[in-house]
């Protein structure tokens, strides 16, 4: 905490949201200053060690996962507007001995709707309007690996942390596709060391919420809303991709 | 050995529009079923909680339990014999049929015979196999394993097995009518029962408290194998042992609503003695079960009760085919056992996931699959199994990412290429992502450039 007793969050901007979705750090960065959280971007910061790791290569993400550490050491929380970045430090980030500072540094990290939902638990956003139909697309990471939302192969009282806070924008009006949580096929480096079933599930992924009538795929993940537009654009869809941050912060769309 | 290219089967199986359509759906809906009946038992997740807790009970004391098995078994007149590999598996087979005398076995499906390789060996021995379930008689027909450890045939349409059976059965190539093509095989195989001198099963369970072993069918061929020859073999995996008969229930009901999504199997046939005049063999085989047993991280997969629910929930399974494994078991289950019997050649098939996780969650006996497959890729790396390609991109990323400077200098470089070189140089063969997929568009400036512009500057 601040002197001023307000909570201090580390801004964890993925390496691709960083280069190719810039829109989406701003938008997490303004929503989460609207809340009052006083916001840091730790400038050397990079990525957090997962696309190694995934590969196995826990000797090449050591280095990665030190630099993470060492970045975003003494915050109160580390907030991302990554499910599965979040899911990595959380769960997988353990290429590094596990000192006590690591280990505070992984427990106190949050994807951006659970440290919305659960930490900050806000549920109003007046400032956001967003008349449009749209699909909710949860990624593997965000919904098995830190629970989001009830799991299809469960059974038990629906809940979505994402459409909670989603439904409470105006004018959303949101629609179901036909298989609501299977994986969409990024997978990391799946996306190109296994590009043909990649590619296919992409495919059905996008086509399933084209025909559930979706305007936009929305997602608190935009590694998969990346791999998703490429296979829509590629496939002539109109459907628009936009992470869920962007909505929260009422960005006009 | 070669190391299998599940990329580029899968791409082969891609490209037949019709069948990977016909397939995913198909498995989807067996998914779905799966659901619904998952659903309609309140307990179900307290039944994979015992399920799971009684394997592991069984499998940490799994000596107890199997010298308890062979106890009571041959105590009801059964013989028991144990097979430390594939080769010792076969032979047992092979010295039992010639004592008896047998030329024809007819069989139900059994993944471990598939996995012994049992029926070249007695093939090229002047053994006639007859594989008696539809689909796995079909998947023969072929001359393919097959391709779903409970749906052998599944990746093939009706037109497909029409074709098989004009070739093989002499019935009409034209006539895909399911119950005419079921029907021609019944007639074809019938006549074999009667003639078999010996018959062969798998199991689903053995017991230890009574000796006994329970096979799960849906179309009585099973039962047929069994009980018409005066010989029945059954091979057993070691793992498929629980303590008591009171356990069963657990497993009985949990079996083939994952499988299948229905609430039992048509048959769940128990074996308990051989008839008079009859004799029963049960084969024990380890086939590197207690090596994978002492494996820290990956003995969990050894409470696997093959109902397949995780290659019907994967999306990967339902879109590249069982055949694309390259291995006896494919799909989730597949890619975290096969390579522990060849690190080497079934390197690839761990990164064959997305890690959705999806089939740790159907599992009716919780196995971490996605865990253990993430704990593989490890291992793989480790034991320098990495494709070159995939390991040097590895280090390059490890190296570029770990520092501040050579992270900005790549991003740097990415925005020029894409802005800068023209398309034919971007969708080149080289470039896996974009084959069917566009890549995302540069943005003018890097968050962190308009962070430090409009938070940092003047501080």
């Amino acid at each position: 905490m601040t002197r001023e007793g307000r909570v201090r969050v580390g801004l964890f901007i993925p390496c691709y949201v960083d280069a190719f979705f810039p829109k989406v750090g701003i938008a997490t960065l303004e929503l989460l200053e609207r809340f009052g959280v006083e916001v840091d971007y730790p400038l050397d910061q990079t990525c957090c060690g997962q696309p190694m790791a995934n590969a196995g290569c826990q000797d090449d993400a050591a280095a990665t996962e030190r630099l993470f550490v060492k970045n975003f050491d003494g915050y109160d929380y580390v907030v991302t507007p990554s499910g599965s970045c979040a899911h990595h430090v959380r769960e997988h980030l353990n290429a590094i001995g596990q000192t006590a500072k690591v280990k505070k540094v992984r427990r106190r990290t949050h994807e951006l709707v659970e440290f919305l939902h659960d930490v900050l638990r806000v549920r109003e956003f007046p400032w956001a309007r967003f008349p449009h139909k749209v699909g909710l697309h949860i990624g593997c990471a965000t919904l098995r690996g830190l629970g989001a939302a009830k799991m299809s192969e469960i059974d038990g009282p629906p809940f979505s942390k994402p459409l909670t806070l989603l439904s409470r924008v105006k004018g959303v009006s949101v629609v179901v596709p036909s298989r609501p949580d299977e994986c969409c096929g990024f997978g990391g480096t799946f996306s190109v060391f296994e590009e043909p079933v990649s590619a296919r599930m992409g495919y059905d992924k996008v086509n399933d919420h084209k025909n559930a009538g979706a305007e936009y795929i929305v997602s608190q993940d935009m590694s998969c809303l990346m791999h998703q537009k490429g296979c829509a654009e590629r496939l002539g869809l109109a459907i628009k991709f936009i992470h869920i941050a962007q909505v929260l912060n009422g960005t006009a769309a | 050995m070669k190391r299998i290219d599940h990329a580029e089967a899968s791409s082969r199986f891609i490209a037949a529009k019709e069948h990977v359509e016909f397939h995913d759906k198909r498995l989807w809906d067996l998914r779905q079923k799966r659901d619904r009946e998952a659903a309609a038992v309140p307990e179900w997740e307290e039944l994979r909680s015992l399920a799971s807790q009684i394997k592991e009970h069984t499998l940490a004391r799994l000596p107890h339990y199997l010298a308890q098995f062979e106890r009571n078994a041959t105590a009801s007149g059964m013989k028991v014999h144990w097979a430390r590999d594939a080769a010792e598996h076969n032979q047992v087979v092979h010295e039992l049929l010639s004592a008896h005398g047998a030329r024809i076995l007819v069989k139900s499906k059994s993944m471990l015979t598939e996995e012994c390789e049992m029926r070249p060996f007695l093939e090229t021995r002047g053994i006639e196999i007859v594989e008696t379930d539809l689909g796995e008689r079909i998947q023969q027909l072929d001359d393919e394993p097959p391709s779903h450890i409970v749906v052998p045939a599944v990746h093939k349409l009706r037109t497909d097995v029409a074709r098989v059976f004009a070739r093989t059965l002499g019935t009409d190539a034209g006539n895909s009518d399911v119950p005419y093509l079921a029907e021609s095989q019944r007639r074809a195989t019938r006549p074999y029962y009667l003639e078999a001198r010996a018959g062969m099963t798998g199991a689903n369970f053995a017991v230890a408290e009574t000796g006994s072993f329970v096979v799960c069918t849906n179309e009585g061929n099973a039962d047929l194998s069994a009980n018409l020859p005066k010989l029945h073999i059954a091979s057993i995996g070691i793992e498929k042992m629980i303590p008591r008969i009171a356990d069963l229930g657990v497993f009985i009901r949990l079996l083939s609503r994952s499988a299948l999504g229905s609430p039992i199997t048509q048959f769940t046939s128990h074996f308990r003695a051989p008839r008079p005049g009859s004799e029963i063999h049960v084969v024990l085989v380890d086939n590197g079960r207690s090596e994978r047993l002492g494996m820290q991280d990956f003995w969990y997969s050894l409470k696997c009760i093959r109902c397949g629910a995780c290659m019907n929930t994967c999306p990967v399974y339902r879109r590249s085919g069982g055949l694309s494994y390259g291995a006896t078991y494919s799909g989730p289950i597949g890619v975290i056992i096969d390579p522990a019997f060849n690190l080497r050649k079934y390197s690839a098939l761990p990164f064959a996931s997305t890690m959705n996780g999806s089939c740790s969650n159907v599992c009716p006996v919780k196995i971490n699959i996605h865990e253990q497959i993430y704990k593989w890729r490890q291992i793989i790396n480790e034991r320098n199994q990495l494709p070159i390609v995939k390991k040097e991109a590895m280090r390059m990323a490890g190296k570029v990412l770990s520092s501040p400077k050579l992270y900005r200098a790549a991003v740097r470089a990415a925005h020029a290429g894409l802005e800068y070189l023209p398309r034919s140089m971007i969708y080149n063969p080289l470039n896996a992502w974009g084959r069917s997929r566009e890549l995302p568009k540069a943005a003018s400036a890097t968050f962190r450039d308009w962070y430090v512009k409009h938070r940092r500057a003047g501080k």
